[in-house]
Order: C-alpha cells, then sequence, then structure tokens
C-alpha cells in the first residue's frame, strides 16, 4: 500500500486507498457463521446450566485452539509444542493465585506476559528455523516444559499438580460458586473479548501481511515486508492468548494438572483447529467445541477406540475437506446460492 | 568408575543402534521428498508386533522373525506410501503433519486393540541372555548381538550410499532434487526404494528394540520425539550424520538416566533445543 501512495499521483493514490478499504471492510465483515457461534454459545450456558463448567472448558479450549489458529492457519508456522504457552499461563495463575494473589484479571494478564515472554524468546530462534527443525524445537521446548515441571515437584507439585488455589471474586463483586455459574460468564466474557482482538488482528494489514506469509514465503519479503519481525509478532501473540487461556483453566478449575503440558494437548489442538477450518478463527472455536463435546458424549468409550476415530477423522479432514467445518459449511451455502440464482 | 563409565557406553552404544535402525529411513526420505513422516516410529513398532506375534503365536526363533518383521514392515509402508503419502509431498507442511499424527494416533488404537494395552513378554533364546565377564568388566550378551549385528547393517548401509551408483542418486536427489531429476534420475522410483529399505530397517530396529525397551502401543508416540531428534541432529539426508546423533543421543541417555534418574528424559531435550539454538541445520552438518 505505501509503495503505491508514494509513487502514484493523489488521485491513484486516493482510489488505491479506497479500495483497500474496501477489502478491508470486506473481510472483516461478521460472516453468519461467527453469530451463529456466539449465539449458540450464550444460549447453552441457559440452556444447560448444569453443564456449566464443561461450557466453559469448551471456551477456554475454544481460545487455546484460536490461538493455535493465528499461528498454524495465519501465519503458516507449524507447531506440536503449543501446550507449552498453555501450560505456563495455567501454572503462573496458579502459582500466583496460591501465593495469595487471587484477583482474577490481573491473574490473566501475568499469565499472558509470563507466556508471552517465553513465546518472544523463542520466536527469535523459531524464526530462523524452517521444515523438520522448526517442529522438532516446537516439540522439543514443549516436552521440555512438561519433563521440568515434572521434576520441579516443589514448584509444580508434579505428577499431583497443582491445589489449594483461591480465586478472589471478579471484579471484586462476582465470588466463584460452586455451580460455576461465574466461572462461565467470566469465561465466556474473556474469551469473546479476545475473539474480537484476534479479529481485529488478522483483519488488519498485519493479517493480511501473515496470510501472505502463509501463501507465499518468499515473495512476501519482496515487496518489503519483514519476514522475521512478522513471524516473532505472531508467535509472541499466540502464545500470550494460549497463556490467557491457561490461566483461565486454573481459574475456574481452581487446580493445576501437569497435562496442561502435555503432548496429547499439543496434538488435539492440531485436530481442533483442521477439523474446525484452518485461517478462519471461529473454525478453531468450532473446532474445539465438537471435539470437546464429542469427548464428553462418548467419555464412556473407551479412550483406544476414540483416539482411532479422532485419528481416522483427522487423515479423513486433510485428505478430502481442508477447508474443515467452516470451509464445508461455506461450500454448502455457495451451493445452495447458486441453485437459487441458477433457478 | 571404570567399570560405570563402560557400562555407559556398552549400553549407550547398543541404545544409540538401535536408534539409528529407527531413524536412517527417515533422515533419507525426509532429505529426498521433505515429507516430515512422524508416523516412522510408527513403522517400528508395527516391527516389533510382527516379531512378538511370530516368536509368542507360531513358535518361531527370534533370529527368523527379525527378516519377516523388517519385510513386513516394508510392504506395509509401501503400500501406505503409493494410496497415501504420496498425495502430500507437494502440499504444506503443516498437513503433512496432520497426516501422520492421525496415523499416529490410529496406529495406537489398533495396537491395544488387536495386541492389548500391555508390555508384550518376550524371552530371548539362552544364547542371548545373560551376560559374561570379559575383561573384568560384565558384557550383556543380547547388547553385544545389537552392537554387531547393528554394526553390520550401519557398515553396509554406509557402504551403499557411499559407493554404488543407488547411493549416488540418492546423495544428488538429496542435494538438489530438481537437478538430478533433470539428469534423468527417476527420483520418485528413488524415493519409493529408498522408503522400502528404510521401513524394513524401521522394522528391523522395532523387533530388536522390543527385549531392551519393551514393546507397548505408546511405542510408536514414544519413540517419535527421539526418532525426530536424531534426524534433526543429524541433518536430513546425512547417513553419518544420523550415526553420530544415534550414538550421542544412545550414550546422553543412558549415562543420564545413570546419574540423575530423576530428571527423566529432561537432558535429552534439552541437549536437543540447545544444539537446535546453536545448529539449526544439524549437528554435523558442514554449515
Amino acid at each position: 500500500m505505501t509503495i503505491i501512495e508514494r509513487s502514484a499521483s493523489p488521485a491513484a493514490a486516493s482510489a488505491a486507498s479506497a479500495r483497500a478499504h474496501r477489502v478491508f471492510a470486506r473481510s472483516s465483515r461478521w460472516r453468519w457463521e461467527e453469530i451463529a457461534f456466539w449465539i449458540l454459545a450464550a444460549a447453552s450456558i441457559v440452556a444447560f446450566p448444569t453443564h456449566l463448567v464443561l461450557i466453559a472448558q469448551v471456551l477456554i479450549t475454544g481460545l487455546f485452539a484460536l490461538s493455535f489458529d493465528l499461528l498454524v492457519g495465519y501465519a503458516g508456522i507449524p507447531s506440536l509444542g503449543h501446550a507449552a504457552f498453555f501450560g505456563l499461563g495455567a501454572y503462573t495463575a496458579g502459582l500466583l493465585a496460591r501465593a495469595g494473589w487471587g484477583e482474577p484479571i490481573s491473574g490473566l494478564l501475568a499469565a499472558a506476559l509470563v507466556a508471552g515472554i517465553f513465546g518472544l524468546l523463542l520466536s527469535v530462534v523459531v524464526s530462523r528455523l524452517t521444515g523438520i527443525a522448526l517442529i522438532m524445537i516446537t516439540l522439543g521446548v514443549g516436552l521440555l516444559l512438561y519433563e521440568a515441571a515434572h521434576s520441579a515437584r516443589d514448584l509444580t507439585g508434579g505428577d499431583d499438580g497443582l491445589s489449594g488455589i483461591t480465586m478472589w471474586p471478579v471484579l471484586g463483586q462476582f465470588p466463584f460458586d460452586f455451580y460455576g455459574r461465574t466461572a462461565v460468564i467470566y469465561t465466556f466474557v474473556v474469551v469473546f473479548l479476545l475473539y474480537l482482538v484476534a479479529r481485529r488482528i488478522v483483519n488488519s494489514p498485519f493479517g493480511l501481511e501473515l496470510k501472505g506469509i502463509r501463501e507465499n514465503v518468499r515473495r512476501v519479503p519482496a515487496i518489503g515486508v519483514p519476514l522475521r519481525y512478522r513471524y516473532m509478532v505472531a508467535f509472541t501473540v499466540s502464545a500470550a492468548l494460549a497463556g490467557v487461556a491457561g490461566g483461565l483453566l486454573a481459574q475456574i478449575t481452581q487446580t493445576v494438572a501437569l497435562s496442561v503440558l502435555s503432548f496429547d494437548r499439543s496434538a488435539s489442538v492440531l485436530i481442533m483447529v483442521m477439523i474446525g477450518g484452518m485461517g478462519t478463527l471461529i473454525g478453531a472455536l468450532a473446532g474445539a467445541a465438537a471435539y470437546m463435546v464429542a469427548q464428553d458424549r462418548l467419555s464412556d468409550l473407551n479412550p483406544v477406540y476414540w483416539n482411532f476415530w479422532v485419528g481416522l477423522l483427522l487423515v479423513l479432514f486433510v485428505l478430502f475437506a481442508r477447508g474443515g467445518l467452516i470451509g464445508g459449511a461455506d461450500r454448502f451455502i455457495a451451493w445452495i446460492k447458486s441453485r437459487r440464482g441458477g433457478a | 568408575m571404570i567399570g560405570s563409565f563402560f557400562f555407559i557406553l556398552f549400553s549407550g552404544i547398543a541404545y544409540g543402534v538401535l536408534l539409528f535402525l529407527m531413524s536412517a529411513g527417515l533422515a533419507v526420505t525426509q532429505g529426498l521428498m521433505r515429507f516430515a513422516n512422524l508416523a516412522h516410529a510408527a513403522f517400528a513398532m508395527l516391527g516389533g508386533y510382527i516379531a512378538v506375534t511370530l516368536m509368542n503365536d507360531l513358535g518361531w526363533p527370534f533370529l527368523l522373525t527379525l527378516p519377516v518383521a523388517a519385510f513386513g514392515t516394508a510392504i506395509f509402508a509401501a503400500v501406505l506410501e503409493r494410496l497415501l503419502f504420496r498425495r502430500f509431498y507437494n502440499v504444506s507442511q503443516l498437513y503433512q503433519i496432520m497426516l501422520t499424527v492421525g496415523l499416529v494416533s490410529m496406529a495406537a488404537a489398533a495396537a491395544t486393540y488387536i495386541w492389548g494395552a500391555t508390555t508384550q513378554p518376550v524371552t530371548m533364546p539362552a544364547y542371548l541372555s545373560g551376560s559374561s565377564q570379559i575383561g573384568g568388566f560384565s558384557v550383556d550378551h543380547y547388547r553385544l548381538f545389537l552392537i554387531a549385528a547393528g554394526g553390520l547393517v550401519v557398515w553396509g548401509l554406509i557402504w551403499a550410499v557411499d559407493s554404488t551408483s543407488f547411493g549416488a542418486k540418492v546423495r544428488a536427489a538429496v542435494d538438489n532434487r530438481r537437478v538430478a531429476m533433470s539428469c534423468g534420475i527417476n527420483v520418485d522410483r528413488l524415493f519409493m526404494s529408498s522408503f522400502f529399505i528404510g521401513s524394513a530397517l524401521a522394522g528391523l530396529g522395532g523387533a530388536l528394540a522390543i527385549n531392551l525397551v519393551g514393546l507397548s502401543p505408546t511405542f510408536a508416540v514414544d519413540f517419535l520425539a527421539l526418532v525426530l531428534i536424531v534426524v534433526t541432529l543429524g541433518g536430513q539426508g546425512s547417513m553419518k550424520g544420523t550415526l553420530l546423533a544415534a550414538l550421542l543421543l544412545g550414550i546422553v541417555d543412558v549415562g543420564g538416566e545413570y546419574y540423575l534418574p530423576q530428571t527423566g528424559p529432561f537432558i535429552i531435550y534439552a541437549l536437543t533445543v540447545i544444539v537446535l539454538f546453536w545448529k539449526p541445520n544439524g549437528l554435523f552438518v558442514a554449515a
């Protein structure tokens, strides 16, 4: 954009700028899937008062998947260790509350800060790597943190997890209750606000640059985008969001289990984003919801079979439906529209 | 002191040979096609289960199960490559990861369904169990066999890559696939044969591993990271680099378990991350 504005005549520049505004306006328009998801999420809180904790956990996992989508779906950086940031956030929020500071919102900020700083440090290295080395460093850091938390029993409780977390009321007004009412509304508001932030990011010129990087790594530097810094920013933002998700889980469940850092978590978020539809944000939330609800409904099923079907589903999606659920829904709508237009 | 040092070196090399067998195929195929196959360790697991089934259910002698495990695994892997993997050579690495993570998940579930969740019992023949005192050191027979047999395979493999025309073609294609193709090398067929050989080695490695590390459905996930670490540290496509990385990892792992048992695999992961910070293209690759 800047190049055009500088070089062309004023008239051409304003035409280009108007065109750019139209592009961003179009891409930032609310899609029906987004509206449907948030209405359903709000409605489910009213409709299923006995499942509030599950709903809150679905939203938290959705936020985690959203952060992962920013990384893989927009910046195109594959990662097998995203649970590292989730776990860092969870332990930060948990340890802070255990140490006597139970204020929830500043706890989330601390979780975001710690995970974000860790992400920034890691991004310095990650932005230099490609291919299998990139996968290996994310996997390696994830496993490293898991083992570190596992051994540091004095700090993290090791296998037994971290308990004895006491949270203060949200905003000093709403204490956490046994049924999870405060927890679910608090989670809903936080996740929704961060969804708006993430939406704003991907629909900005920065988001467009990220998509450009994903589509063609060589061409984007050629038009003057400093690739490395974009990678680093994307990685840091994604890490901070994952940290908030982890912090939320620690706060509403008032425990931190070692599984927040597990490889399973890093792998399942991959599955959720793939099922939902990569690079759509709302797909990550929808995929997380589909995954978690299915897992909850099928919890009496042997976990072995669950793993088999999830694996098969992932293979099928990656073979035949790379757009995921959201891509499929879009195609379905387009098909209906084309039929109506044709008739 | 010298005794424990010898033990670590000896056990570490034996473990390293295993890791090499399980990783060598991935190093070559990764170098040729840049295909991130996280399911490679699942091939090793399949080899292990083939060997166990032949021994326990059909009463085959251990040594006879090894070629069948290697060959059976290779056939299975080749079918998978033709049906699935080849569709993914030219797409984003992300999809390759998702495909192979899905396959690992299915493999673990299928192994539990067929063979059960417990560690498989294995009884080694008498000539491969026990240990002898050689020069004051206690030498475990199975590990000695592993080093000897593995060493033979390693020597054959390095000879094949360095001194045969097949090896020369592989090296050319790893260095520059497009130029190799324009010189008339059929990279697709080259890839198929190296995929076949690599999977056979993984199957052999899996069959040899069961007596040392045990075989259960988590094998594929447990070794996923180790195999990737070996390939990353060794530098993709380099046999000697992969061998050095595997031996180093084996010795560090055994040494870590001996001196700092409470840290678990922490040392290996820390070593990997530090090395990647310092030399992202692999430890044994000329910059």
